[in-house]
């Protein structure tokens, strides 16, 4: 129990905050307002943490828990940032046969991030996506716009230094 | 009314336009089972429990949310219909923590209960992964369970829209759905309040009190220890259920005859300090009436307004009377007055409450809440778990003979039970405010316009040439409701009455629990109301001020009502709190 530690503290600047209140003010007394606001909101800050959904929860009068319950159905929305390198491992079927459930375990080992974290000096994040359409070249991992196709558990470390 | 003619299972019915397939079946006298629906609470039709065959339909419906129209055939038993309930009940056994022997709902679990009556032979049918869930014990008053959850949400539908406070609800989804806090805070770091209705409604052990019975033992069984039980008003109208007794029942004198034999060396009743409570809040009313104090005055008996308040209200702390709940009073006038009167060292008496609520053990941890220098109260059990004490020794409750609290903190009056009713502390204050005011006897005891369990009532008294308007409300929607119309200015109020549970105390999160089936049909709350209304109206005595032992009270020992050592004793603060922890 306690609030989730994310891996990286909040950064948010004054202006975002402002850029925030702005949009809650346009979205605020309509039907339906919360789901813009969170994608605007995520848009601002890149994801959506406990400061921002906080912020939310008060100027709208939403329990933050309702905010909480929708940002965590829907996988577009994100509880932590993106890192400098976004690391996205396929688990589409071909991929997943061909080990890359075993990428995603060595990944974890590394960075120390589970699935949809970011290391706390801001520098990788790691995130499971569905099929890329490289199944030719499974399993297949992409940084960023790299992409490493064929590659196994022992590659990874390679992979991760041609970034440091 | 309009009409529809339905046909279910070959009878033919005629049914008010608009009833759901589950209404119109049950003016069919036929009972379709439901897990997740709540009347007017959570109608989402999302267990498939209450799936029948409508002819033409592509699939089975909900009936509990599926419209009837004219000319509709349902077969609500047909073996389809049965074949679907039986298999959604092993799916949910699928995920669900099987400990049925040691569960706290074991033999009233709602999950159990149609596993029974839908013939579940075997709960391990579709054996695969199973969540595993970290209990959440954060909260002064209730454990979190989530492996024993199955998702039904009748719990966050009442907090959220019964309660007005939201703080547990659906996480994640798809096989990682599950029913928690934000951030997966513990409940004890979030605002609730602590009410307890989630329990109330919850059909499996996923939500249960703290339970302290085993200390409770442990104290009875200390020979240094005089242990003192204090019962609240609510208790002896709901206490029955827990033995098969019909809702309503009164069974004071066998909860006192119970509590005896469980080995409490006094038996008290809370009710006394109801009319204490009486007696320094009327005062403190008609002080701030007749100084220019803050107003409308706010009662203060329902710990889980208070805090409610306090979270969601902290700019109107100050409307909230100073006077600690009756619970509390008690505790305190015990361990100072009635200690020394018996020459007993308050490090020894051990005060337990019983009690219809489970914020009051929250409550019993509060700031200032010692009047003697120890607790005021020790451990507060919910009625629930009294009559868990009572199976647990053995008492054949049905059988034992009624009794009297003992004196003279078992004294009481009319006024006293009632609080546990909404709009009860408004009418007993009101019977004491008026005839101090006007200084002459009331010619009739009964505030009608106070009762009932409407959740929001409002009244206005000429008394002595003064309007007093006075209001009521139960559950907090409707506190919110409430408060915003006097914040804006909208109503203007000198004396409101509050009580966090929908219907008052008798409501309360730590009462027995009844299935849905029977809170779908039943108003539990005004049946057990009408019980304290019943010993109300039989009472020789039916006004607070009239309590010869609170009178004594006052004369040896407090002086009068708002006296400097009651303030010192039975008065408290509040705190501001915010909704959100950052």
């Amino acid at each position: 129990m306690g609030i989730s530690q994310k891996t990286v503290p909040f950064a948010g600047t004054k202006q975002q905050h402002e850029e925030l209140l702005k949009v809650i003010n346009q979205h605020k007394g309509d039907h339906g307002a919360l789901m813009p606001i969170l994608q605007e909101a995520q848009a601002i800050y890149g994801y959506l943490p406990i400061e921002v959904q906080t912020i939310i929860s008060n100027e709208m009068n939403i329990p933050l828990e309702k905010i909480y319950g929708i940002v965590t159905f829907y996988s577009q929305f994100s509880l932590s940032p993106k890192g400098k390198y976004t690391i996205s491992v396929c688990l589409g079927t071909a991929c997943y046969v061909r080990g890359a459930g075993d990428i995603v375990n060595k990944l974890e080992d590394i960075l120390k991030i589970s699935d949809g974290e970011c290391t706390e000096d801001g520098k990788f994040s790691l995130e499971s996506c569905r099929c890329i359409g490289a199944c030719g070249l499974a399993p297949v991992l992409t940084v960023n716009d790299d992409v490493y196709g064929k590659i196994t558990a022992d590659d990874v470390e390679g992979i991760l230094a041609k970034y440091e | 009314m309009e009409t529809v003619n339905v046909k279910i299972n070959g009878i033919s019915i005629d049914v008010p336009k608009g009833s759901t397939i589950l209404e119109a079946a049950r003016l069919a006298h036929i009972e379709i089972p439901t897990l997740c629906f709540l009347k007017e609470i959570n109608e989402i039709g999302a267990c498939r429990i209450c799936v029948v065959e409508v002819k033409g339909a592509r699939s089975l419906v909900a009936s509990c949310v599926y419209p009837v129209s004219d000319g509709m055939e349902v077969y609500t038993n047909s073996p389809k219909v049965l074949a679907s309930r039986k298999q959604t009940l092993q799916l949910i056994l699928s995920d669900h923590d099987r400990k049925c022997l040691s569960c706290v709902r074991n033999g009233d679990c709602e999950l159990q209960k149609l596993c029974k009556d839908l013939n579940v032979d075997d709960e391990t049918l579709y054996e695969g992964e199973q969540n595993q869930y970290e209990l959440d014990y954060s909260s002064a008053h209730m454990v979190r369970d989530n492996n024993k959850c199955i998702l039904c949400r009748r719990c966050s539908a009442v907090c959220e829209h019964v309660q007005d406070v939201g703080v547990i609800g659906a996480n994640e989804r798809g096989f990682k759905t599950n029913i928690s806090c934000a951030f997966e805070m513990g409940l004890g770091e979030t605002s609730c309040v602590s009410c307890g209705q989630c329990i109330a409604v919850c059909p499996t052990g996923a939500l249960f009190e703290k339970d302290f019975t085993d200390e409770v033992f442990e104290a009875l069984s200390d020979p240094d220890k005089y242990v003192i039980v204090q019962t609240a008003p609510a208790v002896r109208a709901a206490l029955g259920e827990a033995f098969g007794l019909p809702i309503g029942t009164n069974v004071q004198g066998k909860m006192v005859a119970a509590l005896r034999r469980l080995g409490f060396d006094k038996v008290f009743d809370t009710d006394f300090a109801a009319d204490l409570t009486i007696m320094e809040e009327a005062t403190e009313f008609l002080d701030r009436v007749q100084n220019g104090g803050t107003l409308p005055l706010i009662t203060s008996c329902s710990p889980g307004w208070i805090k409610y308040c306090e979270h969601y209200y902290p700019d109107m702390l100050d409307n909230l009377s100073s006077c600690k709940s009756p619970q509390q009073m008690f505790g305190a006038i015990t361990k100072t007055y009635y200690a020394q009167k018996m020459g007993l060292n308050p490090e020894n008496i051990f005060m337990v409450s019983v009690m219809p609520c489970t914020a009051k053990k929250f409550e019993i941890g509060r700031d200032d809440q010692n009047a003697a220098g120890v607790p005021d109260v020790d451990i507060s059990i919910t009625t629930r778990e009294l009559a868990r004490m009572i199976d647990r020794v053995g008492l054949n409750f049905l059988a034992l003979p009624d009794e009297d609290f003992d004196d003279p903190l078992g004294r009481s009056t009319g006024a006293g039970v009632i609080f546990g009713a909404t709009g009860g502390v408004m009418e007993a204050a009101l019977r004491t405010a008026v005839e101090v005011l006007t200084n002459e006897e009331l010619p009739k005891l009964d505030f009608k316009e106070v009762r009932g369990t409407e959740g929001i009532k409002t009244a206005s008294y000429n008394v002595a040439g003064m309007d007093i308007n006075v209001a009521v409300a139960s559950g907090l929607k409707n506190a919110r409701t409430l408060l915003d119309e006097v914040k804006s200015g909208k109503a203007n109020y000198h004396f409101i009455e509050i009580m966090g549970c929908p219907g008052g105390c008798v409501n309360g999160g730590g009462q027995p629990q009844q299935p849905a089936s029977v809170i779908n049909t039943v108003d539990v709350r005004a049946v057990r109301a009408k019980a304290l209304y019943d010993i109300d109206a039989s009472m020789p005595i039916r006004k607070s001020h009239e309590n010869p032992a609170v009178k004594q009270l006052y004369d040896d020992f407090l002086e009068k009502p708002g006296s400097h050592k009651a303030h010192e004793l039975l008065h408290t603060t509040y705190v501001k709190r915010s909704i959100n922890s950052l």
